[in-house]
């Protein structure tokens, strides 16, 4: 575990005399580092080899070999070998599943859509939690009741029963807008997950509003007659930068193993494209198997999957301590 | 105080409607109505005599009689398994289900606190580090990850517990293990947290002059204090719990009320799917409701009546 390590290193930045700016915080921070190190891989190793695992006609440099819904019936079950007869194949560099698909193809391009359903349902969470708290936070009175009411009933509800129904009822609806069903699905599915997982980010949001809105600049800024408007988006914005990248940072992961459950459960992403959670789905049962195992086909997606995740949580702990002290003093 | 259990006892039917118009209106209105389904040929006649029974003739009448339904304990018929009622598939999975969360839910506390608070004591020491860890690593793993671990160690390699069997002591002991890893993290995070807090504070050195023991200083006076955030995230962890036991449900093979539900999302069965959510609800909500009268009571000096 050489990564767990900078949790417990004391950090330089309280001791250090020299001038203490963000940047320098950000980079003092092992953690940050080392967890955007491994999400940044991550990222470069899905995205990248698109072309490759999108590549159906089989005429791009791999021959279609890492094309995540080529079934070659002789590979089923393969497990992971770097060099067959003597001939380096990537395909095989995870292994072959159960209908002799590349495993491969199919983590990059499982990966590569559970991260874009992260960063989205995030992205959507991010603005519907900050539109809410800044509303709620900065008007006050009946109307910020009336918003943090509903959070704190809404904290109470069975969220993930919510994502469900959400996606049962949008996806024939968005069928029939004229998406294609695949695009459909990861539409339908970011949207349900984003809609329910702002509440944290609004409350976090409010409160850092409300002791923003007593400070002097605030006021200066109606006196000076700006609209609410401006003072929305160049005033107090700004200077929530720091909640609110921690706060993103923190909802990616629980976005992402969102989706991972649902595709597990076999409701969210539909086959045959994949996710990690469905081809962990798909690999428990060869996995578990006691006459024939064939292990590869769950180690491998729940390995990147997990990998991903405590990359994030470990970068959102570290962005955590260089935007907040006080919690920071608490740690060391 | 009272006034405070009043209002959120009568919140909770009005909450519960609420649950019941949006689950009708996804599941009912905006996919279609069930009835007229165009992958299973249904005889008009049975139809006929369905709709008549649910009190289904028009969406109306099935919205205000199922309420009316339910609260006699009658979910009405699943649209399709033939000979079992929502009821009868609810009566048999609800128990296993909360027996399940009710363990990991024991477990997650009292392993949470415990990691926590002896890892506040031995703060930046290897214990400490060794929690952190344990934490981050809980948070991050799903549990269809921790799940599957577990059952290839457990249950394949040393052959410790049954493999696909329910009804023993020893047969819920991985599942709810794997089950709780998730609220154990944040508890342990949490209670680290307030008890370092804690052990710093004035009361506790008062506490310790007057030549109490460690052992009495940290276990009662600052475990008190330290365990009320711990209390207030009880909500969420069992709604944690919750989608965590469909999964663990599906990796040890459990007949639980998981995988009712996710198969009645898959079949479109709306009664199933309905009768599903209002009961996860009621158990949601009864708990949480509890949790928060708990947490006035615990902590005195909580104005649970301010809006914060």
């Amino acid at each position: 575990m050489t990564v767990a390590s900078p949790i417990l290193a004391p950090h330089a930045v309280a001791a250090a005399p020299a001038p203490d700016t963000l940047a320098r915080r950000l980079r003092a921070s092992g953690r940050i580092v080392v967890g955007g190190g491994v999400l940044l891989i991550m990222l470069i190793a899905c995205l990248a080899t698109l072309p490759f695992t999108l590549d159906r006609s089989g005429t791009g440099a791999l021959k279609g070999a890492l094309y995540f819904d080529r079934q070659t019936p002789a590979l089923q079950r393969r497990v992971p070998a770097f060099r067959v007869n003597g001939q380096v194949t990537p395909a095989l560099w995870f292994g072959a599943d159960t209908l002799g698909r590349s495993l491969l193809g199919r983590s990059l391009l499982g990966g590569s859509i559970s991260l874009l359903i992260g960063f989205a349902a995030a992205a959507i969470s991010v603005f519907l939690g900050v539109s809410v708290g800044l509303v709620a936070g900065y008007r006050g009175g009946w109307l910020d009741s009336l918003l943090m009411r509903s959070v704190d009933i809404l904290y109470g509800l069975p969220y993930i029963l919510l994502v469900v129904l959400f996606k049962m009822a949008l996806e024939p609806m968005f069928g029939r807008a004229g998406l294609s069903p695949p695009v459909a699905n990861l539409v339908v599915l970011f949207l349900a997950i984003g809609l329910v997982s702002w509440l944290t980010m609004a409350r976090v949001i409010r409160g850092q509003v409300l002791s923003l809105r007593a400070q002097p600049f605030v006021e200066a800024c109606k006196a000076a007659g700006l609209g609410e408007w401006r003072i929305f988006t160049r005033h107090l914005l700004p200077n929530l930068i720091g909640p609110i990248t921690v706060y993103a940072t923190l909802i990616i992961p629980i976005a992402i193993l969102e989706e991972s459950f649902l595709s597990f459960l076999g409701i969210g992403i539909q086959p045959p494209m994949p996710t990690w959670g469905s081809l962990a789905s798909d690999g428990l049962i060869p996995a578990l198997n006691r006459i024939h195992q064939y292990p590869h086909m769950l180690i491998v997606p729940c390995a990147l999957l997990s990998v991903t995740l405590l990359s994030l949580n470990f970068m959102g702990d570290g962005l955590r301590d260089v935007f907040d002290p006080k919690r920071e003093a608490a740690k060391v | 105080m009272g006034r405070f259990i009043a209002i959120r006892v009568l919140q909770l039917p009005l909450i519960l409607a609420v649950i019941y118009l949006l689950t009708f209106v996804l599941v009912w209105v905006a996919p279609g109505d069930p009835f007229t389904r165009t992958d299973k040929k249904i005889d008009p006649v049975v139809i006929e005599s369905m709709k008549k029974k649910m009190h289904a003739e028009s969406w109306r009448s099935f919205l205000a009689h199922y309420p009316v339904q339910m609260i006699k304990g009658d979910f009405g018929a699943s649209l399709t398994y033939d000979d079992v009622s929502v009821t009868d598939i609810i009566r048999a999975g609800l128990p296993v289900s909360v027996s399940l969360g009710l363990l990991a839910m024991v477990i997650a506390v009292y392993a949470g606190v415990c990691i926590g608070t002896l890892a506040a004591v031995s703060r930046g020491g290897l214990f400490d580090w060794f929690s952190l860890s344990v934490a981050l690593i809980g948070i991050s793993l799903p549990s269809f990850v921790i799940g599957s671990a577990l059952f290839a160690l457990f249950c394949g390699t040393l052959h410790w517990f049954p493999i696909g069997s329910w009804g023993s002591f020893s047969a819920m002991v991985l599942p709810g293990l794997a089950l709780s890893l998730t609220p154990m993290a944040y508890i342990a995070r949490l209670t680290r947290v307030s008890m370092i807090d804690m052990l710093s504070s004035d009361f506790i050195r008062t506490a310790r002059a007057k030549g109490l023991s460690r052992a009495t200083v940290i276990w009662k006076h600052g475990l008190k204090n330290a365990v009320l955030p711990v209390i207030s995230f009880l909500g969420p962890a069992s709604a944690a719990t919750l989608t965590g036991s469909f999964i663990v449900e599906k990796v040890f093979n459990i007949p639980g009320l998981g995988q009712h539900f996710v198969n009645s999302v898959l079949n479109r069965d709306q009664t199933l799917i309905l009768g599903t959510v209002m009961v996860y609800s009621i158990f949601l909500l009864t708990f949480n409701l509890i949790v928060d009268v708990a947490y006035a009571f615990v902590d005195p000096r909580i104005d649970v009546t301010a809006k914060q």
